[in-house]
């Protein structure tokens, strides 16, 4: 591939894991001997709030420290911002779109207008199942890392084990990678 | 050079205010007094556990102000201590009394500066309103770019600081939030590396050296006062030079070399950009991106801001038809911003008319993107068609209505 | 006293040798100078401990005398003397004798 960065913006609502998931990709592609960049992007902090986050993945040193405005991948952790976030501003037309939700990407498609790749995953359902709380991140990251193939799922599992692992009970780092698997082979494609 | 020379690093996902913090954590200072303030406050707090879970010896002193957590480093200081400490906008702001004094002191303190705007109206978010407020305290300053150079300038800084030929005080500015909360890459060196390459704080006088009593901050008069200043030109002027030498010494070491100025596609560029900070990233991209339309930019990044290198900055930039200076602070009713004032006077005192405009940018956050330094480059090449730089003061990302 | 350039001065007015005021002669600043009639002197040590500048010469618990290279003519010794041993002499007239 010429070009070996992917730009991902992140959209979710405060308390999501939208940032964690965001520097958790980050984390897993330098496992890889990749670089990388995990952004926040801080306004307003509030719990439910709207929020935004970036992850750059790259073969080579990455330049750029502003937001993403062109990503080329857009994931969205809670479908009720699709009324009121414009998710696809700037998206390249080449690039994906994915959704937490559990309609059918064409529905996605429909509400948005998006004309490149759309993709939907349950990731509440999932993440209700198995850790008992809507906290879609983990999920979602497994989709992302099935859909885009940019960082391996083992570096993902690791990178779960790892982080979580240093603060969270064994139980509940497991649970989260079950919700990752699921988040990975659960996936609906257009 | 061969790459197996340089000493390998590891390479870890850090969020830049951690970097600072794992950085003071290798050098164990005697002492690190320091306020949490935002976009600051994960240094302080990450430091402040390595201290509690006894991983450097350091006497952390948790302060009741930035003024105080100054104070305290120049007492330390004084005393013979190596001091580091950390802070951000309204934080230095409220350090400002003393930093003229650990300048005046000759205290080589080290800090590092999360640069943030100043209020009001109230805004926490990054530009260099804070560090640029402070370029005449005789304080060194250094800016990084990205998480590397967040890493490499704070272990430089105590280096610069302490040369005897210096003895001033250091800070190093990194990108609030852009640098101090987004998660990098970055390559550490090994603790010990690190450690040898700071080595220990030798100083000349000391508080608690009751062998050899020292008075510290007397009343100085109009006899001697101006005498005392003229002292710390001269360690600015040496800073030039040391600045550059611990980049070299640095680079031999890492392969990551620094000097006063870093340029990009510069030398045959007829179009440039000078900046400082984390958005040279940005620069870069656009400067890439003008050259494959056949356009010959480049840019000039300002790494070393006190003291301002003129020479580098008049050399880079003689012959270039058109330059933009970019700043992201605001010097309200004067001649020009911080940066554009200096890059001006360097060019004049060396008799170089280039025709030079001033943008100011990124302020309180304001976020800027390759494309809209493009639009800078094209606007460069208007001057250069019409040959007319007026306006000469302008603002880049601003709705200008 | 040649002032010094800053070449020649210490860093930061860090003053490095301890006890360096004995040079600097404060005496001259005297309008008047204490005289101690030691008739009523009873060595209490009373002017030793007040004067700010360490001028009165004790040796073996015996008051000498006033060190007037380095007395400013304060009068603190004067007013504290519970004896009321220590006057103030107008310097020009202790001058003259």
């Amino acid at each position: 591939m010429a070009d070996q960065t992917i730009e991902i913006r992140w959209h979710g609502r405060g308390g999501q894991g939208t940032v964690t998931a965001s520097k958790l990709l980050a984390e897993a592609a330098m496992e890889e001997g990749k670089y990388f960049q995990g952004m926040p992007d801080y306004g307003a902090e509030r719990m439910g709030a709207p929020i935004r986050a970036y992850t750059r993945i790259s073969s080579t040193p990455i330049k750029p420290y502003c937001q993403v405005t062109e990503p080329d991948v857009a994931v969205v952790l809670d479908a009720t911002l699709l009324d009121i976030v414009d998710v696809t501003e700037g998206l390249k037309q080449e690039g994906m779109l994915l959704v937490n939700s559990a309609t059918s990407p064409d529905q996605v498609r429909s509400q948005t207008g998006y004309k490149g790749k759309v993709y939907t995953i349950d990731a509440t359902s999932i993440a209700i199942e198995a850790l008992g709380r809507n906290i879609p991140n983990v999920p979602m990251l497994g989709s992302l890392a099935k859909v885009t193939g940019m960082v391996s799922k083992e570096s993902l599992i690791h990178e779960l084990r790892t982080r979580l692992g240093a603060t969270m009970k064994q139980e509940i780092v497991e649970a989260n990678v079950l919700a990752f698997e699921r988040g990975y082979d659960g996936t609906k494609a257009t | 050079m061969q790459e197996t020379q340089y000493v390998k690093g590891k390479f870890v996902a850090l969020e830049g205010d951690r970097v600072v913090a794992e950085v003071m954590r290798q050098i164990n200072p005697d002492v690190v007094a320091a306020y949490p303030i935002t976009p600051q406050t994960e240094v302080v707090q990450t430091f402040s556990e390595f201290v509690a879970d006894g991983r450097v010896d350091t006497e952390f002193i948790a302060v009741e102000s930035e003024h105080a957590a100054m104070s305290a480093c120049i007492g330390a200081s004084a005393a013979g201590a190596r001091a580091l400490t950390a802070t951000c906008g309204a934080g230095l702001a409220l350090m400002w009394e003393m930093l003229w004094c650990a300048s005046g002191l000759r205290c080589p303190i080290a800090m590092a500066v999360v640069n943030r705007s100043l209020s009001a109206p109230l805004n926490i978010l990054t530009d260099q309103t804070d560090m640029m407020g402070a370029r005449d305290t005789g304080w060194i300053q250094i800016y990084a770019e990205n998480h590397q150079e967040v890493y490499d300038n704070a272990i430089q800084a105590v280096r610069i600081a302490e040369h005897p030929d210096v003895v001033l005080p250091v800070m190093h500015g990194l990108a609030g939030f852009v640098l101090g909360h987004t998660l990098g890459r970055v390559e550490m060196l090994p603790d010990e590396v690190v450690k040898e390459f700071v080595g220990s704080y030798k100083p000349r006088y000391s508080l608690l050296d009751i062998e050899h009593p020292t008075t510290f901050g007397a009343y100085d008069h109009w006899d001697y006062f101006f005498e005392h200043k003229r002292q710390q030109w001269e360690g600015m002027n040496c800073a030039l030079k040391v600045i550059a030498e611990v980049g070299e010494e640095y680079g031999k070491l890492t392969g990551r070399h620094y000097g006063l100025v870093e340029p990009y596609m510069l030398e045959d560029a007829e179009v440039a950009i000078v900046i400082i900070g984390s958005a040279a990233g940005a620069v870069r991209v656009a400067a890439d991106q003008m050259r494959a339309q056949g356009v010959k930019a480049g840019m000039l990044k300002i790494r070393c801001f006190r003291p301002f290198p003129p020479s580098a900055v008049a050399g880079a930039l003689k012959d270039k038809k058109a330059i933009a200076v970019m700043d992201r602070s605001s010097c309200f009713g004067a001649e020009g911003n911080p940066v554009f004032i200096e890059v001006c006077s360097s060019l004049f005192q060396r008799g170089i008319r280039a025709k030079v405009v001033d943008y100011t940018y990124g302020l309180g956050g304001r976020d800027t993107v390759p494309g809209e330094f493009c639009q800078v480059y094209r606007d460069l090449l208007q001057v250069v068609q019409t040959g007319v730089a007026e306006p000469v003061f302008r603002y880049l990302g601003l709705r200008d209505f | 006293m040649a002032q010094k350039g800053w070449k020649e001065i210490s860093l930061a007015g860090l003053v490095a040798d301890p006890g360096n005021s004995v040079a600097y002669e404060t005496g001259t600043w005297r309008a008047f100078r204490p005289v101690i009639d030691f008739d009523k002197c009873t060595h209490c040590m009373f002017c030793w401990i007040y004067c700010p500048d360490g001028t009165i010469m004790v040796e073996d618990s015996k008051v000498l005398g006033v060190d007037l290279k380095h007395c400013k003519g304060c009068g603190i010794c004067a007013t504290e003397c519970p004896r009321k041993a220590i006057i103030m002499v107008e310097e020009a007239k202790a001058q003259r004798g």
